[in-house]
């Protein structure tokens, strides 16, 4: 369980005035028993326009293994500021993680989409294994992931 | 210095190093195991052909790469379902799952971060660097031992374990310093120490509205062998703009799926090529040969690690406790050691208990205690002092000249130095030697001039404990028995007697070849190996003290014989020539490698009076190539003593002996060998100069003489024995 209380510094106009009314979330990924070693977890947000909007969390501490995140690598041309402060270890195979943020309200049923990247060594990149669109129905349903990530939920 | 750095390390990081180094023995299997279990591409298939056989197969292809092995993985998503296998590149059919052989994951983590992730990583750089150190400095400390880099593959000497340190060492080296050396690499690398990031290409997307193009149409694919491939990902069918990354090894290029067309390109630079290369070296994969002898070369470390600590101990056990040692201010005699292994102790204590016995009051202590004033009472100073390899001073007497030096006055008492070494080396007690000098230099007076011991020898120590006690005016005769050896019964099997009618009997004694185990045999211990020239210890009933007899016989001759010349009063020779066929002697076996011919097809000249042509006869036994050997034989009658008159003449009938010169002292002219030697003084100035090897077996004095007749003969081809000693063309057995 990883409590993190730090407010997101996405783009301005989600941190325009009138807009600072946050309350926690939290993010539980479950992996797949792959069979390898711990993965690299990118999760951030895209807008309505599928522009990068910001990230979330980076599970995974080398930065010289990010560009194997490629959207995630694509989106932030590989900047390690924009995980700064909320980069932790990688995850085993079979295990979890819990992420709990301080999210802005608005961050919600307004077009925005979290993606999660995953990367393990010795095996294929993952680009989006799990996409889920940030809307109220989304909050505490368990969305599929493609390969590595067995299901993420949202859950406020 | 050196040696402690050589040391500490070691111990401290033996265990560290010892799972690093059986974990890379381990894991270095399996890239040999991979590439074995791969099939491989033919040479002609190209990347195009090979993802379109995959493609075919899997629908929702999305990546392809080729390990250094051949081993092509690939991964898709067809269905809502990922999918990925091993895909045999002739078919692209599926051979299996993609997932690591067993245990392997386990081993990598263990062997890279001992299960300790970044932590762990960081001990194992640690383990990496300690493994480094200790081979480098071996390095020095074998050239050192063996005297210089040039000798690096000579014989090894001195006791077992030291021998077999070297011995592994020196093959193991070059594997444990690239093993360790480019684990630092690549920690530094997994750390981002090294500028080693491969190089992204530049982003590219591919042009809108265009339907994608058949893999075998696109130029760079086609025209790619697969054998190049790294990897190939494909582009994602939901997003358009999305294109082909090709990975080989000249680079990584983006290829717009629509045209075919290469959108950007970038070449790895030199630290990444580098990086690529230290990983093949390190883990084997793509070099599975070069693998598999890293890893043997790292199973030595747990023999390297034993025998560094057996020597260890024993020279720890150095200073074993002396019994009813005087106390330094009150002994009239004070011994000091210098010894590396230890056993120069040991000779100390026969040398503390003899004097002791003769009424001497005796102090044994350190060389390094040495402190003139401490011994008030002293008469005298005897100084036992050991040379490491070649004249390298013991550690335990490191700093001694200097503090000679430092002396503001000599002591008062005489010393006499013995020096303990190996004769085989250049620089035979090298270390005593410069302790001799520097006693003479500062004034110190000599009890006795320096005398040597080669090889912890029982005669040459029991000589000069003869001249010590006439020095001292007491008997002294110092049988040291370094330990007791551990002997296997002998059966003599035949015997033939000489020599009676000219008052010197002397009998050729053939015993069976004792049975070997099959360790020994492995091994090459107790009888299982040995050569004409190499010694036979025999304990004579009654005595713990071995007589060497050198052999005059191979393994591969399948008997043991000697020559055994009956002493008045000997106590092993009058049991030797008494022995009845069927009687057993309690033997043992000690090499002797420095006295038998050089290889090569040299000429060797044989000399040998009496019972020295024991060893002699072997090599001419052995000699069934038909080598020139030419033997110098002196006896004393040809009708009496003239050992191995027969089977002489039957060498020479078939080759194995080029020519026979003999000297009967009492027979005739009455000659020895030596003049025999003169009388052929220009054919045997030719010879040697031709690069004859020179061989010589007797008694001392025999010695003495062929060695001066030699000189004078040599002398006009710019030639000396010492000179010939030096290069190794000049071996004595002298008893």
């Amino acid at each position: 369980m990883k409590l993190l209380n730090a407010t997101l510094a996405l783009t301005t106009a989600l941190t325009a005035p009138g807009l600072a009314l946050a309350t926690p979330v939290t993010f539980t990924t479950q992996m797949n028993s792959y069979g390898g070693d711990g993965a690299y977890l990118a999760f951030y947000v895209t807008d309505a326009a599928g522009a990068y909007a910001g990230s979330l969390w980076m599970a995974g501490g080398k930065a010289k293994y990010y560009k194997h995140l490629p959207g995630w690598y694509a989106a932030t041309g590989g900047d390690v500021g924009q995980v700064d402060g909320i980069t932790g270890a990688s995850v085993g195979a079979g295990r979890s993680l819990s992420i709990t943020l301080d999210l802005q309200d608005a961050l919600f049923d307004a077009g925005y989409v979290l993606h999660v990247d995953a990367s393990v060594e010795d095996m294929s990149d993952s680009a989006d294994d799990v996409v889920i669109p940030l809307t109220s129905a989304t909050i505490g349903q368990a969305v599929v992931g493609r390969r590595y990530v067995q299901s993420v939920t949202v859950s406020k | 210095m050196l040696r402690s750095i050589h040391r500490w390390p070691g111990l401290a990081a033996a265990l560290l190093v010892l799972v690093l180094a059986l974990g890379g023995a381990a894991l270095s299997v399996y890239p040999a195991l991979e590439r074995l279990g791969t099939p491989q591409a033919e040479g002609t298939l190209s990347v195009a052909e090979l993802a379109s056989r995959v493609a075919a197969a899997h629908p929702g292809l999305e990546q392809i790469r080729r390990a250094p092995s051949g081993r092509v993985v690939a991964w898709w998503f067809d269905a809502g379902k990922p999918g990925a296998a091993v895909i045999d590149p002739a078919t692209g059919a599926d051979l299996g799952s993609p997932d690591p052989l067993p245990g392997l994951r386990w081993l990598t983590d263990l062997h890279r971060t001992l299960f300790l992730g970044d932590s762990g990583r960081l001990v194992t750089a640690a383990g990496a660097a300690a493994m480094l150190v200790l081979a480098l400095s071996g390095a020095v400390l074998v050239a050192r031992r063996m005297g210089g880099w040039r000798r690096w593959f000579d014989r090894t000497r001195g006791p077992f374990a030291g021998r077999l340190h070297v011995d592994l060492a020196r093959y193991a080296v070059g594997g444990l310093v690239l093993s360790s050396a480019t684990a630092l690499w690549l920690t530094a690398s997994v750390f981002s120490l090294l500028p080693d990031e491969p190089p992204e290409p530049a982003p590219a997307t591919a042009t809108a509205g265009l339907p994608r193009m058949e893999l075998a149409q696109i130029e760079l694919l086609s025209g790619t062998p697969a054998s190049a491939l790294k990897e190939l990902s494909f582009p994602s069918p939901d997003d358009p703009a999305d294109t082909y990354t090709l990975t080989t090894d000249g680079g990584t290029a983006l290829i717009d799926p629509g045209t075919g067309e290469m959108l950007s390109f970038v070449t790895p630079g030199g630290w990444e090529r580098a990086t690529e290369i230290v990983m093949m070296l390190h883990t084997g994969q793509g070099a599975a040969a070069l693998g598999l002898l890293l890893g043997l070369m790292s199973l030595s470390v747990p023999a390297l690690g034993i025998t560094g600590l057996v020597q260890w101990l024993a020279a720890r056990r150095q200073g074993l406790r002396i019994r009813g040692n005087a106390a330094p201010g009150q002994a009239e005699t004070v011994v000091l050691v210098a010894s590396e292994g230890g056993t120069t102790w040991g000779f100390a204590r026969t040398l503390h208990q003899g004097l002791t016995a003769a009424g001497h009051s005796v102090h044994v202590g350190a060389l390094t205690a040495f402190d003139p004033a401490r011994y008030g009472q002293a008469r005298r100073f005897l100084i036992l002092a050991a040379t490491y390899g070649d004249g390298e001073a013991p550690i335990a007497a490191r700093g001694v000249l200097d503090g000679l030096r430092r002396l503001p006055a000599p002591p008062l008492a005489p010393v006499a130095v013995l020096g303990f070494g190996d004769r085989s080396f250049p620089d035979f007690c090298g270390f005593s030697r410069a302790l001799a000098d520097t006693a003479r230099a500062i004034g110190w007076a000599d009890l006795m001039p320096m005398a040597t011991v080669d090889r912890q020898s029982v005669q040459d120590f029991a000589r000069w404990s003869r001249d010590l006690g006439t020095v001292l005016g007491v008997a002294l005769e110092l049988s040291h028995l370094p330990e007791r050896p551990q002997t296997q019964g002998l059966r003599l099997i035949s015997r033939r007697d000489y020599g009676a009618e000219v008052q010197a009997p002397t009998a050729i004694l053939r015993f069976a070849l004792p049975r070997q185990g099959l360790w020994q045999r492995l091994t090459g211990q107790g009888f299982a190996r040995f050569e004409a020239g190499d010694l036979l210890g025999i304990l004579p009933e009654g005595s713990d003290v071995p007589r060497f007899y050198s052999l005059a016989s191979a393994a591969g001759d399948g008997f043991v014989e000697i020559c055994v010349r009956h002493h008045p009063g000997g106590l092993c020779s009058g049991m030797l020539t008494g022995l009845a066929v069927g009687g057993v002697v309690q033997a043992f076996l000690r090499r002797n490698p420095d006295f038998r011919p050089a290889r090569g097809s040299a000429p060797v000249i044989l000399i040998g009076a009496g019972t020295g042509v024991g060893p002699l006869a072997g090599f001419i036994r052995a000699n069934r190539r038909g080598r020139p050997m030419h033997l110098y034989f002196g006896a004393r009658s040809p009708q009496s003593d003239l050992l191995y008159g027969a089977d002489l003449a039957h060498w020479q009938r078939d080759g194995r002996l080029s020519r026979l010169t003999t000297a009967f002292s009492r027979h005739g002219a009455r000659h020895y060998v030596q003049d025999e030697l003169r009388a052929d003084a220009a054919q045997l100035a030719r010879l040697i100069a031709a690069g004859a090897q020179v061989m010589v077996c007797g008694g001392r004095e025999m010695a003495a003489s062929v060695r001066e007749a030699l000189a004078e003969i040599l002398s006009g081809v710019g030639q000396s024995p010492a000179s010939l000693k030096a290069e190794g063309r000049y071996a004595e057995d002298v008893y």
